[in-house]
């Protein structure tokens, strides 16, 4: 089910003193089953973007094909199409509201008008993918919930929808380092274990290098890189220009060339610097015994 | 008034324990702690250990309830001082949406300064000079829920600025912000820090932040588990991580090197340390 943005714009509060365009004719497709890391400085336009893709903010102009069909179309089953792509907004658990987890995850499915033992599954389901204990934390009020936790429940109540596309605007903003790491491997297997489609707006790009297979740059409003990590972050000069950076391993190779170091290109990720250094410095005791 | 000292206590905070209403244990716990004149520090802790009631107890918005918090030497149980203990520490919250409270960017800048009597050249001096810092000089005029996330983050960063207090206190302000806006927010308040003498506390969730302070607390379940400059902490990875934190990444990396038998620094904190100690080794 691909995902088509095409030519889209918007502009908030259209013909008023402080008219602000926010997308500029934006296009891209998203494939099924890949994960799209969405980068771009502050006020770039990711989150206005990202709330475009299920419907909640419309077009001026151009359009987003869900599964071929348009959001905007009246004839269509919007509430069938819009649940096909689910969104987790930044700070998600700002929007939990009712009194127990249960009853946050249920509410969604609820509202397609599922039946209870439906809802039911689905909320166990949900629980059990972002690794929630049904038994223990079922019946608790989110308030008692760890701030990792709340973002779990808040992301099980996206899941319970069962969209085939999930959003998720910065989700790990806020999180101690435990809890990043839960979030993102959480991310990372709901991807390759259900093939969910995502795409995920981080400033983090350590945590974009990581996971995502193609990364999509935003800059005032327009799409201006489409292509793999390796492609986009090579290109580190353009990316601090433009207010980004490149992952910290990047940084590192880009040092380690200047001083001489054969570095292969295209290196982005902890592990494989973690070899390259580990052949350079057993070499390195061997000349010196 | 007597001479400021170079090592005058800002803030100093003895034996303060704090627990919520109805809550079962205290959020913050026996900790003791001290931040002098033109010192940097910064809080680390995973998600409820206590870091934003700590820093709340700093500036009287919570009064502990044994133990005592000395602002620039106020006692902040004295409801007389409340006032002159905000004006000199100035606090930036975890989220924006609490903190903004006027219409329009500029005078939500100037509402702290209008509150101490300054005058209004003086006013609108520091405003423009705070807004430039923090690069929304062409939001001035705009209403702060017209801005993205990280906008009005930088807008809630320059209204604490523009007070010029003696102690700034940061509480995950860089969250929402892009690389640059990170770098740019440190940047500043070690200027300020560096310049100024303004002593600077952070708390922040980026190791790599943390690693450009003077020392680290980093704290669990209310109490103080360690101390120490950032290199002596996060050298300790496995502690570090037991206590639901992570180390910056080139410390991670110097320790997998460690592990493999290289004999790398174990405290090797960015990028330019570890070019430094890759060169060294071969
Ligand atoms: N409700 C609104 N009304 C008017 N302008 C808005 C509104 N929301 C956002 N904007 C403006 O649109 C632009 C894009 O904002 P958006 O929130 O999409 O950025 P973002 O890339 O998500 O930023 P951040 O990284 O800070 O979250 C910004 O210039 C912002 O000021
Ligand atoms: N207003 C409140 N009422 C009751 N309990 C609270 C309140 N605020 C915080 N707590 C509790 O006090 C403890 C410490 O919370 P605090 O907000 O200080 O943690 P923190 O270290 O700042 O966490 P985070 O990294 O998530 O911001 C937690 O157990 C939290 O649930
Ligand atoms: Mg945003
Ligand atoms: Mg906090």
């Amino acid at each position: 089910m691909p995902l088509v943005v095409e030519n889209l714009n918007h502009i908030y509060m259209k013909g008023g003193p402080y008219e602000t365009q926010a997308l500029h004719d934006v296009s891209f497709t998203i494939r099924d089953g890949e994960f799209v890391g969405l980068i771009g400085h502050t006020g770039s336009g990711k989150s206005t973007l990202v709330q475009h893709l299920n419907g909640l903010l419309q077009p001026d102009s151009g359009r987003v094909l869900v599964d071929g069909t348009d959001l905007a179309d009246k004839t269509a089953d919007r509430k069938q199409i819009r649940c096909k792509v689910g969104l987790v907004f930044q700070y998600a658990e700002n929007q939990l509201f009712e009194e127990t987890v249960e009853k946050d995850i249920a509410f969604g499915p609820k509202n397609l008008g599922l039946d209870a033992a439906e809802v039911d599954r689905r909320v166990r389901e949900a629980m059990r993918q972002v690794a929630l204990d049904y038994e223990t934390i079922s019946q608790k009020s989110v308030f008692e919930l760890s701030g990792g936790q709340m973002r779990r429940a808040a992301i099980a109540g996206v899941l319970a929808m069962k969209p085939s596309v999930l959003v998720l605007d910065e989700p790990c903003a806020g999180l101690d380092p435990h809890g990043r790491e839960e979030i993102l491997g959480l991310i990372k297997r709901l991807h390759t274990e259900s093939g969910a489609t995502i795409v995920m707006v981080s400033h983090s790009m350590d945590d974009v290098a990581q996971l995502a297979e193609r990364v999509l740059v935003m800059e005032k409003g327009r799409l201006v890189m489409d292509g793999t990590p390796e492609e986009v972050f090579t290109r580190g000069e353009e990316l601090r220009s433009m207010g980004l950076d490149v992952p910290q391993v990047v940084q590192l190779c880009e040092q380690l060339r200047a001083r001489g170091y054969e570095i292969p290109e295209r290196i982005y990720r902890m592990e494989d610097i973690r070899e390259i250094l580990l052949k350079i410095l057993k070499k390195g005791e061997h000349h010196a015994q | 008034m007597a001479e400021q000292r170079m090592d005058e206590d800002r803030i100093l905070a003895t034996d303060v324990t704090y627990r919520y209403p109805d809550a079962e244990r205290n959020a913050v716990d026996q900790v003791s702690m001290r931040v002098k004149r033109g010192e940097f520090l910064a809080i680390l802790g995973h998600n409820g250990s206590g870091k934003s009631t700590l820093a709340k107890l700093f500036n009287a918005l919570y009064v502990p309830e044994s133990g005592t918090v000395l602002m620039c030497g106020m006692d902040t149980r004295d409801d007389e001082l409340v006032f002159e203990i905000r004006q000199n520490a100035g606090m930036v919250f975890q989220n924006p949406d609490n903190q903004i409270v006027a219409t329009i960017v500029e005078e939500d800048v100037a509402f702290g300064l209008e509150n101490n009597g300054v005058p209004p050249a003086e006013i609108r001096v520091r405003i423009d000079e705070a807004l430039k810092i923090v690069n929304m000089s062409e939001y001035a005029r705009k209403a702060p829920h017209m801005l993205s996330g990280g906008q009005k983050q930088r807008v809630a960063i320059a209204g604490v600025l523009a007070m010029k207090p003696k102690v700034i206190v940061l509480d995950e302000s860089t969250a929402m912000l892009d690389p640059s806006g990170r770098a740019e927010v440190m940047n500043t308040v070690h200027r300020l820090n560096r310049d100024e003498g303004i002593s600077i506390v952070i708390i922040t969730h980026y190791m790599s932040e943390a690693a450009t302070a003077d020392y680290v607390i980093v704290m669990d379940d209310g109490k103080i588990r360690l101390t120490g400059t950032p290199r002596k902490v996060f050298s300790d990875v496995e502690t570090v991580r037991s206590l639901g934190l992570d180390v910056p990444p080139m410390t991670g990396l110097a320790h997998d090197l460690r592990h493999a038998g290289i004999d790398i620094r174990p405290d090797v904190l960015t990028v330019e340390e570890m070019v430094e100690e890759v060169c060294r080794l071969s």
